[in-house]
Formats: C-alpha cells, structure tokens, sequence
C-alpha cells in the first residue's frame, strides 16, 4: 500500500449532526463531507488542480495500473486504434447440437463454503460465456450472485495456475504422481500416521466417499477442514442447543416478523440467494394489497440486511449476545435477571418481543455466523419458544460433511505438525497460509512438514511454500457434484475442457487411492451408480435439470436440552473499541481477490472499489479526528496493521470492522498487494470479533478508489420512500408533477414499446445486477486510478442514500441503468448520428459510427452513458477473448457505450418469435440485471402489452420516474420504496 | 475615402492622429517594409518565436501521445466529459473575432483607425481560428474519423446529424476560417505587390511575386480591389456575430443546468470582442515598442481598443448578471442550485477570478489615464484573456461537474497533458504570430498611404 504524504481534515461531526438536525422533511444525504460542506472541498478550492497532474511523472503507480489493465482485461497494449486482424476457421464437421451463433444452456453449480448454488451457464460454440441461475434449483431460483457472476472470469483469468510446479520449477503429473505415490508408499507401513489431508468444507458426496476411502486405506491419518469464515458458531450452538449436528433453514415465506441478530442473511450465508427472494416477495405492496412482513436488525456493522431493516439497532457484537437474552427472558425461555439493557433497548426489546408474540409460527429469529454459539443456542430456543420450528425455521441433517469446529480442527493440524507427527500434507484447495489465524502460525508449522502438496486453481500464498503445488481446474472444467443448502444434490458438469494442465479434485484423490487414471467423469458417475443414478435415464435427466431429484433432506425433529446458557465471557464494558471481522462482499475470504470484476464492484455500502478499509462509526472519526482515507494502525492483541479508515454512518461507535480477504500477497496481477490483510490480526479464538483494539493515527492518506465522490441528495426528489401508513393514507405518494404538455404529438410506438421498472422496496443492493451487466455486456474492468478518475465503465450502478440520523441512518439503494428516455436529450446532440432512437423506444447506441464528441454524455441527465477513454477492454490476452458474449461488441476506446437493455437478447426472442409465428410473450425476455437479480426487482418487458408485468408495474401508484420535470420522458421507471415500521416504536 | 465626418473638432480624443504627423507615403512603405525586408531580425523576434516554437514542439508531443493512447491522458471524465480542451476551443475562437471584427464591421462604419491594426489583428485571428480548430478534432474519441462530422456523399448513405450544434459548429467554424483566410489575403495582396518590388533578394521576389498574384496597381486592378474587398467584408460582418452565436449553441442546446440558456450567444459574441480586442492589445503593446512602430501603432488607437475592452467587458458583466437573475427567476431548483455552486461550490475560486478580470479590471478604462497608459493597458489586456478562459472553464467544467443526480457529481483535475496541449496552442500561435511578422508587412502599407492622403487633403503639410 503506497501511502500519500499529508492528512485529510478531520471531519466536523458536531456540525454535521447540527445540520441534520435542521434540517427538514425527507433530506437525503449520501456521505459526510458533502453535508459538512466544508473539509475536503475546501481543500479542492485551495489546491489548484492537485490530484492527477502527475500523471506521466508517477512512474510506480502507472506501471500498476498497466498490470491491472492487462490482467483483468483492459487496456493491453498501447498499439492504438484497431482491432487486431485475424483469421477464422469455421466448422469443418459440425459437432451435434451445435447451431453456431445459437448458445446452449448446460446445469451446473457453484460450491462457496460447501453450499451449491445451481447454475444454467450459456456456452456459445464451447466456451461458457454467461451465468444465469437455475430455476429449478431450490438455492437459485433461478437468480445467482455476485460470486457466481464473476466466476466466469475467473475461468479465464490468465494468472491462474496452468502447470504443475515442483520447489518453484515447472514439473509434470506424472513426476507429481510419482512423488506422491513415494510418500504415500512410505505411509503404508504406518497406517498413514504421518499423512494429513487438509480440505475446504465438504459437501461433495463424492468427494466425501474419496476422503472416507482414503481414511479406510490409511487409517492413521486425519482429514482436517478449514475456511477462514467456516460456520463453527451455527454448528456448536446446535450442537449446545439440540446435541446434534443439524443444518438451519428458514422459511422466510411464512414469517411477518423477523429478527436479525447480527446476521446479514439477505447477501450472505446459504441460501441467501432464496431466502432474499423470499423475504422480498412478503414485502411487496400493490394496490388493493397492503401486507408486509417486517424486519428488525440488530447489527455492529452496517449490512445490506440493516439497510432493508424496518427497525435497525447498532450495538457492537459482543453486545448481540445480551439482546438475545433480553428476548429469550422475555419469552420466558431463560429465567434470572442477567445484565440490564438500557432501557431504550429495553423498550426496543419488548417491542419486538410483543410482535414476535403477536406472530407466533410465523415470525423468525436468525443468529449470524460471528455470534457464539450460545447465542445460536439461545435463538434455537426462542425460535422453538415462539413455535417457529417446523413452521418459519426447519432442521435437516448438516450439508457439511464430517461438519467440524475448523478453527479446532486447524489447530490440531498445526498442533500436529509442530509436534513433528505430519510427515506428508496434503492441501486440496484453500490458502491456509494467507488465512489462517495468525496465532496459529500455520506457515511456520507448515515448513516443519517433509513433504507439502497443493492443489488449487492459483499459485497463491500457500502453493508458493509447498514442495508440489498442482493446478486445480475450475469448477466449470470438470466434474463433481455439491449440495445445496437444503442437501438437494447438483451433478456439476464442466462447460469446457480444461484450458491448462489442470486436474480436478477427485482425480487427485483417486491418485492418493493409487488410481490416477480415471476422469472425473468417471470417478462421479461411479459414485451416483451406486447410489440411486444407475440408471442413465435418471443421470441424464439429473445433468440436465441441475438437481437430482429427491436428494434433499427431509426435516429433522429435534429436541432442545436444556444447555448452559452462560454468558460469553467479556470485556468491561467501555474499555476499549472492539473489533469486527467481516467477509468481505467482493472477494469473500479473499478467494475472489484475483477477479477483476468484483475488485471494480462498488461496496454495496461504501461504494469503495479495489480496496478494503477499517469502518469506524462518525463519532469515532470525531474523537480520533479521522477522515476518509486517512491511515491509522490498528492494534489488537500484539499484532498490528495499517489500513485506511471509512467513516461508515451507522457502525458501532464501539467497534470497528475490517474485512478479510484483502492484503494478499500472491494472487495474480489483478488482487496483489490490494488493500490490507485483516487476517493478520485475527486469532483462533476470536475469529469474528473481540475487545482491546487501539487505533493510532498515522498522519497519511491513501487515495482510495469510490465510484462516487461525497454528496448529498441536495433535497431532490430521487429516492421516494414512504412508510406503509403513509402508502395506505395515499398510495400515490410518490407521485411527482404530471408530465408536462407539448405542443406536438407524441411518437405512435405500434409494435413493442420495452420499457423497466425498478422496485426501490425489493431491491436489497447486493449488486448481482451490476456484475452480470458487466457479463452479459463485455463490459471492461478499468483499474483503481480510473475509477478514482470518475471513469468506471459500469452500465449500471446502484446509488446508495442516506436519510435521517448521522450515527443510524436509513440507508436506500437506487440502481440506475439507462433510462431509455423517448426524448432522449442524448440523441439530439450527437453530431453523428451515432445514438438513435429505435422504433421500439430504445435509445441504442450505435458503436461503428459514434466519433466521441462525449456531448451525449454531458447531456444525460441521468449520467448513465460510459466512455472509453482509452482501450480499456483487452483485445489481445487470448483467454480472455474466449469471454466475451459474441452477440455483443467488444467495445474499442474513443467510443460512448451504455446499457442497451440488453437488445441482443431482445433479439434473440423476436428471432424466435417470429419463426415460431408468434407474438413475444411477457417474460420471454429478461435482461441481464433482471435475470439475475435474486428479489426481483427488475422487470422488462413491452408495456404496449397492457397484461405484461411491467406494464401492470407501472400502473401501480407508487410508480414513478426520475427528473419528469425534464420531459425526457424515462422508460425507466420506480417503484417508491416502502417501509413498515411498529407503529409502537415509531415516535 | 471621405474623412470621418464624427470628429471634427481638433482636440477630442477621436481626433488625434491615427498616423503621427509627417509621414509622407515613402516614409510609410519604407518603415513597415524594412521590419521584413531590410532590418536585421531582432534579438526580441528570436527569444519570441524560439519560446513560441518550443511550446509548439511541445504541443506535437501532447498531440502525438494523445492518437498514440487516448483522450484519457487528459482530465476528462464522467460527468465532466469535456475539459480544457472545449474550453480552449472557445477561447481561441473568441480571441478570433477580433480581426474580423476591426477588418470588416470598422470598414464597413469607416473607422478609419482601424488601418494600422487590421492586417495584424486579422493574421491574428486567422492563427487565432487556426489553434481553434485544432482542438474539437483532437478532443474526439476517434479522431480519424472526424470527416464524419462532414456531409460527404458515402457508401452508406449516411449524412451528419443536423439537430446537432456540432455539426453547425463545423459549418461556422470553416467558413468563418475560410472568410477570414480570404479577407486577410486579398488585403495582402497589393502590399504583396510592393514587398515584390522592394525586394532584393531573388527568393523573397518570387515569394512576394505569387503572393501578389501579378498586382500592378493598375486603376482596374484597385477597382477590383476595393469592390472584392467590400464584398468580402460583407461577407464577414454577419460571420461575426453568427460564429460565435453558433459555438454558445454547442451550449445552450444542451439541457445542463448553466448552459441552457438564451442569453448565450449575444453575451458569447459580446465576450469574443473582448477577448479579441484584449489579444490584439496584448501583441501590439510589445510589438509597437520592439519594431518603433509608435508611429502607426498610436495612442489613439490603444485609446479606442480600450473603449472597445470597456464596452464589451459591461456586456460581458451584463450576460453574468442575467445568467444569475434568470436562473433566480426560472425558480427551477437546478439552475438556482448551479449559480450558487459556481459563486460557493469547490470551484467558486475560478468563478470569482473571472468575474475579477471580466467585470472588475476593465473598469479602470473608464479614466483616459488609463487608456493612455502603456503598461496599465498590458496588464489588463492580459487580465482579460486570463479571465475569458476562466470564463470558458466556469462554463464547461463547472456547469458540467454536479447537474442533475447528484450521485454521478465528481470534480475535474486536468492533467499534465492538459496544460501541454493549452500551453502547446498557445505555441502554434506565437510561432505563427512570429513568423507572420518576419515575414509579411504587418501593417498595411497601402492603406496607410491612403491615411497619408487624407491627413494631405485635412490640411497638413504636403508629403
């Protein structure tokens, strides 16, 4: 991290929170100096032009920008203008199936943490371009997220391990077999005992019956699991709570009231994906139907989960635990006074309380993942309290295989090593040595192994310090299967070849079984032979719908013991800033942090891009004298690191939260040495939060990367939001002025007339739409200088404001696409002729013409259009050429791009309509961000059709556009966002 | 021509000599002629045209590094997605009006002074136009194919975009460059035929010798002459006010906030004289001193430049009052919340320079001392220029940086590159500047000669 010399101003909270305070009706703000008004601005106007004249001079940083331009493709020579010319070779025999320029779907599924997710990924002529959800799938929905999105690109990503390498040389399979035969022949006389597999989290049944063959063979040796964000808590707490390993799934669908401690259950955990949809689709009101559920949010930090909240409370996380004991004392469910809440909490606790009581069975209590197991525990038996069981909440049998405490786990592997007990290691996925707990010392345990093998898809942190690191392939190349949060099993089919000479997990296992032969084809369809897809029908049918029917888990009955529900122990209260761990919502655990596309995604929060920083809470700014980007040491238990801060309206003023998976230092051009490594503090045993963190301020600033400067709404009116009173007293409450009069008359649009509406109360702002825009579209990843430049490429990008308190604000989310206006003021100004108009009121943009006048760009109102300043998107890395969608352009710098609602797959179903002899129907075609949003909040469709959904969409009262007063007349249109705060608790 | 029948009286301002007293038209020809022909080259000339052909050496590099990766060397982003580049644009083009202005609309109202600077201010324009134009086609994404921007007969059948300013901006901005080429030659040519004449070395001859196209100075050739030349005013006087109109509709079309407006192309044109007058007064303070062209250059002319910088700068002064009234008055939240961020928002130091330059400093030449002082006068020509490409920045870059969804607002920094490529035109222009000065009578001889006459005919000792 390459820190700038000198310190932003402190920020004058007391001021801001004054203003705030005056200030009047629904004010939006979206982030603190611009309600300041005053520190960083005032520097612009003191410091003539500072920040990008040294363009040329800043050798270091240009020479980065260029690495992370050729990697995740951007610009990729400084050749100029063309693109390079080539020949192509069309089919000699044309394999079956295959009409070129027509795509094929194929089910497969993305395994995170050992949960599935069902795909249907879109091959054109062999190479998987797209990834959409599988409807069928009880995960997907049809709908993915951000992760699933971009793993596409991570299938191409040039810097991914491509060869097997032995101490640092390039080496070949049959070496490493050899190698790996010798030590597991040394092995054999002890039973194994030096040997010790360390895996992810494992649901593969195949895998599972590999690793249960190996452990049979060699029955001395240990199968270890670990993950950095691995689900201990939610295990021992249903452990401490039922006595068994059970797996929790919610029923969102039956619950009017729910309660979130701590867990953002809406973007992360399995099952989101489902669950996002679920919880949404009791929130939608329509005229003439006037329910929704309701949510209340007790969090540290804020999440996209306490942004949806209708009430949300910030206390830091080790406070969770006493709101859980308030409620179940209150539920009667532990006796005994215990610490006192406040007693504004207490009235919020009891609040909450009576409207979980008044939904009895249909409410539900979700623990998140960094809460201890107590608290788990506690929150089984208030659910169980309040009748949910079997109702709102269900318990099966663990996903998980084999499920573990990993951190226990891992410390025994190093235990073990230590001691000099591990004489062979072998790794089969994961990055220990990045993401270990640091007390574990993994790294150095590691080096007292003889003989270290690493299979994975990167040369990263841990692969550089095995004696055999071996590539694995990614998991659209080969064979395997995984189960979905509720066990339904996915037969995961490759989309490709393997690109490199990589082997999948189950032919490395099948090597340590002495068989290094079989594919994993083979191994998998061996598995499922003998167990219920014998018959080829059922195989074939299991491939093709991405599920296999009936595998998964039946609801378990469970009895709740009575178990200690002693309190965690803790710290004094006020003593010292607490310090939260938290997955990071782009690159996870820091797996990701190669990948371009979701390095460049906005925080859904922040809005931050490329980089990771340490949240504090406004008031700590205050005391410490804090600004954005300014860089501070973090200390915590003996260990230290440097980050650059982020005033987060609505984090615990107590606590401060990091996010894991940044700081690496191995992993490729696009993620190295981005952002700092959180890891580094974290400990085994406090893996999620803990108290005894100090902040010192350093007196520098890091240029942070933000896909939007500092501003407020400036009390316009862009987000509508109402509560359900208000919406119930005048649904048209977020009606503007009507359209205003023109003296000519308008355009007949006679066929179709596209248009989208956005529902503000579906949207969760996880950012899924934006990554499968930039999928779906070839949309180029610019680098961090360019989007602190204000030139992200993004078709679509989700505004997020603030409104109400500084310290707990209510946060709003607004994507914004083009707005295909029917007066688009874009058109009129280009000299070219280059944005037109479409008969079907689409403003389409039309690349080989447009000369780059940029006036269609100052003219949007919405600044919705996108500019290749320079040859952004990488023409020449081979892999990535694979990539890009072929019904789209790959776009070439000088030229304006925008989204175009997607009219290549508009095409494609008027083509098929029209062979077919038929009208398009309502639903046949779903753009990108729509197809893959999980709640539904984007709808497309032709409103000439008065039955199609967006039609009927943009009847609703609640429907309106941005800026009407410009009579640009959008086709976009939303949905005001609504709320349904307790009446109780509304004062 | 007759004599100006406004200034009778021997004493007021207007009166004084255009031409000092006791030239006779040997002496007129003789002087202008020998800067190109006979005197040695000046040691000013080569300071000046050598700093001049470095920045134009530099203004190659920018150019060059620009085809070579892209407009994003420059500051130019998202929302601010013109820069300097269209800010410069419009400076140049309105420092080009200054020529026009004097050659054509003063001889139109026989302002006689106009003689001694109207083929400078006219070289000065066209180098003026010459740097302008360069810019809309290096601003472009793809600028190899600026030729689209033309209605030429193509395979595709495709023809420019007509409802866009800039395409009228194309049409404008030629003709005026081919206008102002025309009238500032044919001016030339009958003092290209003296320079032939007086010319000693034979390369100089034959140069001379095409340029003046065979002029023999016969009774027909002067005929023709004065009835082109007329004409060709003509022509330009309506260039002046259209020009400049057409490049504020590049603007005002626009819907952004503090572009849409009617006031832009009278106050736009207006600002052009200013800046135009302001240029011609900064190159003839120094050029007047280094050559001892006092005697041409006069008093009354810096005099009447100054009135002329008065009169257009409350005009300009004007545009910013109704700019501000107006979006007052539209109550539209947009246009109110624009003018207060160009008065307090994070560029309110450039806005409150401009209206320093623009309003305050031409005010001194309310008091003939001021008009009459040399380096007051520099100094506020200077002021004024300064102060119209802040003008132009306001404009483009402030309007531009917060509009409509306040999400999308960013600031604007220009890069090195930016700068190069200002500071690289500015370059061209000294470079052409120069040369023109070497190589051509910056005054026109002939019609000086015809000063010569008239001062005869009012009385004054015969030549």
């Amino acid at each position: 991290m390459k820190p700038e010399s000198g310190t932003n101003a402190p920020l004058d909270l007391a001021e801001i929170r004054s203003r705030l305070a005056a200030s009047r009706g629904k004010q939006f703000w979206r982030s603190l100096e611009e309600v300041a008004q005053t520190p960083r601005f005032q520097e612009f106007v003191h410091r003539e032009f500072p920040v990008d004249a040294s363009i040329w001079e800043d050798g270091v940083s240009r020479r980065q920008f260029l690495h992370i331009m050729a990697a995740s493709f951007a610009l990729a020579g400084l050749s100029g203008c063309r693109q390079p010319e080539e020949e192509i070779v069309p089919y000699v025999r044309q394999p079956e199936g295959v009409v070129p320029g027509m795509p094929l779907f194929y089910a497969t599924a993305m395994s995170l943490g050992g949960y599935a997710l069902g795909l249907l990924v879109e091959s054109h002529e062999g190479r998987p371009t797209k990834i959409e959800g599988n409807p069928q799938h009880p995960a997907s929905l049809g709908s993915t997220d951000v992760f699933a999105q971009a793993s596409i690109l991570s299938l191409y990503d040039p810097d991914r391990s491509q060869t097997v390498v032995n101490a640092g040389e390039i080496s070949t399979w049959s070496l490493f077999f050899a190698a790996l035969t010798a030590a597991l022949v040394g092995q054999a006389s002890t039973h194994g005992a030096g040997l010790r597999i360390l895996t992810e989290t494992v649901s593969s049944p195949t895998l599972v019956s590999q690793l249960h063959a190996v452990l049979e063979r060699f029955p001395q040796a240990k199968w270890h699991q670990f993950e950095p964000l691995a689900r201990d808590n939610a295990r021992d707490g249903a452990r401490l709570a039922f006595d068994a390993d059970v797996e929790t799934q919610y029923r969102f669908d039956q619950a009017n009231v729910v309660l979130s401690l701590d867990a953002d259950f809406l973007t992360t955990g399995p099952g989101w994906v489902r669950y996002a949809r679920e919880f949404v689709d009791k929130r939608r009101v329509r005229a003439g139907q006037a329910t929704m559920n309701r949510l209340y949010a007790i969090e540290s930090a804020p999440s996209n989960t306490g942004a949806m909240a209708d009430h949300c409370l910030t206390v830091t996380a080790g406070e969770v635990e006493d709101f859980a004991r308030a409620v179940a004392r209150e539920l009667g469910v532990i006796a005994g006074s215990g610490a006192r809440l406040e007693s504004r909490h207490e009235k919020w606790v009891k609040a909450v309380v009576r409207d979980l009581q008044k939904n009895q069975g249909a409410c539900v209590v979700v623990a998140g993942d960094p809460q201890p197991p107590v608290v788990h525990a506690l929150v089984h038996a208030i659910n169980d309290a309040l009748g949910n069981t079997g109702r709102t909440i269900v318990f099966t049998e663990p996903v998980a295989a084999n499920p573990v405490n990993q951190h226990q786990s891992l410390r025994e592997l190093v235990g073990d090593m230590n001691a000099g007990k591990v004489e062979a290691l072998v790794i089969l996925g994961g990055n220990p040595v990045y993401d270990a707990p640091a007390d574990l010392r993994f790294a150095e345990a590691m080096a007292k192994v003889k003989l270290r093998f690493h299979l994975g898809c990167y040369d990263d942190e841990t692969a550089r310090l095995c004696h055999w690191h071996v590539p694995q392939t990614h998991y659209l190349e080969s064979w395997s299967d995984a189960r979905a949060f509720d066990g339904t099993v996915t037969i995961m089919q490759p989309l490709i070849a393997p690109m490199y000479l990589a082997k999948s997990v189950h032919e490395v296992m099948a090597a340590i079984l002495g068989r290094p032969d079989p594919t994993s084809h083979d191994l998998v369809r061996d598995y499922w032979r003998t167990h219920g897809l014998d018959d080829n029908k059922l195989w074939q049918k299991s491939l093709h719908d991405g599920v296999v029917a009936g595998t998964a888990f039946a609801a378990k009955t469970v009895t709740l013991r009575k178990f200690d529900t002693q309190r965690t122990a803790r710290a004094e209260k006020g003593a010292s800033l607490e310090i939260n761990f938290r997955p990071d919502p782009k690159v996870w655990d820091g797996r990701f942090a190669n990948n371009g596309w979701l390095q460049e995604l906005p925080h859904p929060i922040t809005r931050l891009t490329w980089d990771n920083v340490a949240w504090i809470a406004p008031a700590t700014a205050e005391l410490l004298g804090l600004a954005n980007g300014d860089l501070v040491e973090l200390h915590w238990h003996g260990r230290s690191v440097q980050a650059p801060v982020w005033i987060a309206p609505g984090q615990s003023p107590r606590a401060v939260s990091v996010a894991l998976g940044y700081g690496r230092t191995v992993a490729g051009r696009v993620g190295s040495g981005v952002g700092f490594n959180a890891y580094s503090l974290r400990t085994s045993d406090a893996p999620w939060f803990g108290p005894g963190l100090e902040i010192k301020k350093l007196g520098q600033s890091y240029p942070l990367a933000s896909t939007q400067e500092q501003n407020s709404m400036e009390g316009r009116d862009l987000v509508r939001a109402g509560s359900l009173g208000e919406f119930q007293a005048n649904p048209a409450f977020a009606k503007g002025e009507p359209e205003p009069p023109s003296l000519y008359p308008g355009f007949k649009y006679e066929g179709h007339k596209w248009g989208l509406t956005i529902d503000l109360t579906a949207c969760i702002g996880c950012g899924a739409c934006v990554v499968a825009c930039q999928s779906e579209n070839n949309i180029p990843v610019v680098g961090r200088r360019e989007v602190a430049t204000g030139r992200a490429m993004h078709w679509l990008r989700i505004d997020r404001y603030y409104r109400g308190a500084l310290d707990s604000p209510e946060t709003f989310f607004e994507p914004m696409p083009c707005m295909h206006c029917e007066n688009a003021p874009c058109e009129l100004v280009c000299p070219v002729g280059a944005t037109v108009h479409t008969d079907e009121g689409l403003n389409a943009m039309v690349y080989n013409r447009c000369v780059g006048t940029r006036y269609c760009s100052n003219n949007c109102p919405y600044k919705v259009r996108r500019f290749n300043f320079f040859q952004y998107s990488d023409v020449k890395t081979p892999c990535l050429k694979l990539m890009h969608n072929p019904q789209v352009t790959v776009r070439n710098r000088g030229v304006m791009e925008k989204c175009t609602f997607c009219i290549q797959r508009i095409q494609n179903a008027k083509i098929t309509a029209d062979k077919e002899n038929r009208p398009v129907r309502d639903g046949e075609i779903a753009t990108a961000c729509q197809a893959v949003c999980p709640t539904q909040a984007i709808v497309f469709g032709d409103i000439n059709d008065a039955n199609s959904r967006v039609a009927k969409l943009k009847a609703q009262p609640t429907n309106y556009v941005l800026l009407a007063e410009l009579n640009a007349r959008p086709r976009t249109s939303y949905l005001a966002r609504l709320r349904n705060p307790n009446p109780e608790m509304e004062s | 021509m007759e004599p100006n029948a406004s200034n009778p009286a021997p004493h007021t301002a207007s009166s004084r000599p255009i031409l000092r007293r006791g030239h006779t038209y040997g002496s007129v020809t003789e002087q202008i002629s020998a800067v190109v022909l006979t005197r040695p080259t000046p040691r000013s000339w080569m300071v000046g045209f050598a700093i001049g052909f470095v920045l134009l050496m530099m203004l190659l590099v920018a150019v060059t590094y620009l085809f070579y990766r892209g407009v994003g060397i420059w500051g130019v982003r998202v929302p601010v997605a013109w820069g300097f580049a269209i800010v410069n644009f419009v400076w140049w083009i309105g420092i080009g009006h200054a020529g026009t202005l004097i050659s054509a609309i003063l001889l139109l109202f026989r302002q006689e002074w106009r003689t001694s600077i109207n083929r400078f201010a006219e070289a000065m324009t066209l180098f003026a136009v010459a740097c302008a134009g360069m810019f809309p086609l290096l601003h472009l994404g793809r600028p190899w194919v600026f030729y689209w921007l033309f209605p030429y007969p193509d395979t595709m059948r495709l023809w420019p975009q007509w409802r866009s300013p800039l395409v009228w901006d194309v049409f404008a901005v030629s003709t005026y460059a081919t206008v102002s080429l025309m009238f500032w030659y044919v001016g030339l040519i009958p003092d290209a035929g003296s320079m032939r004449d007086r010319a000693r070395h034979r390369f100089a001859r034959i140069f001379y010798g095409i340029l003046a196209m065979g002029w023999r100075g016969a009774a027909t050739h002067w005929h023709r002459y004065k009835i082109a030349y007329l004409l060709l005013a003509g022509l330009a006087t309506p260039l002046v006010l259209s020009v400049h109109s057409v490049v504020s509709m590049d603007f005002t079309i626009g819907i952004v906030p503090g572009w849409h407006t009617t006031i832009f192309p009278p106050y736009f044109v207006a600002g052009a004289i200013f800046s135009g007058f302001a240029m011609v007064m900064s190159l003839t303070i120094p050029v007047r001193k280094i050559y001892g062209l006092e005697d041409f250059f006069t008093i009354r002319h810096l005099d009447n430049m100054a009135k002329v910088l008065l009169a257009t700068g409350m005009m300009v002064s004007y545009g910013y009052l109704m700019e501000t009234f107006i979006a007052w008055y539209s109550n539209s939240p947009f246009e109110i919340f624009e003018v207060m961020n160009r008065a307090k928002g994070p560029y309110a130091f450039f806005f409150w320079m401009m209206i320093a330059c623009n309003v305050l400093a031409p005010q001194v030449f309310w008091f003939r001392k001021a008009r009459r002082n040399i380096p007051t006068l520099f100094i506020v020509s200077i002021v004024v220029n300064i102060g119209m490409w802040l003008e132009r920045f306001v404009i483009v870059v402030v309007s531009l940086h917060r509009d409509f969804i306040p999400s999308a607002w960013r600031m604007y920094y220009p890069t090195f590159w930016d700068w190069a490529t200002l500071f690289g035109s500015v370059g061209l222009f000294l470079t052409l500047m120069f040369l023109f000065i070497r190589l051509l009578p910056m005054i026109s001889m002939f019609e000086l000669r015809e000063q010569v006459a008239e001062q005869v005919e009012k009385g004054e000792p015969k030549p």
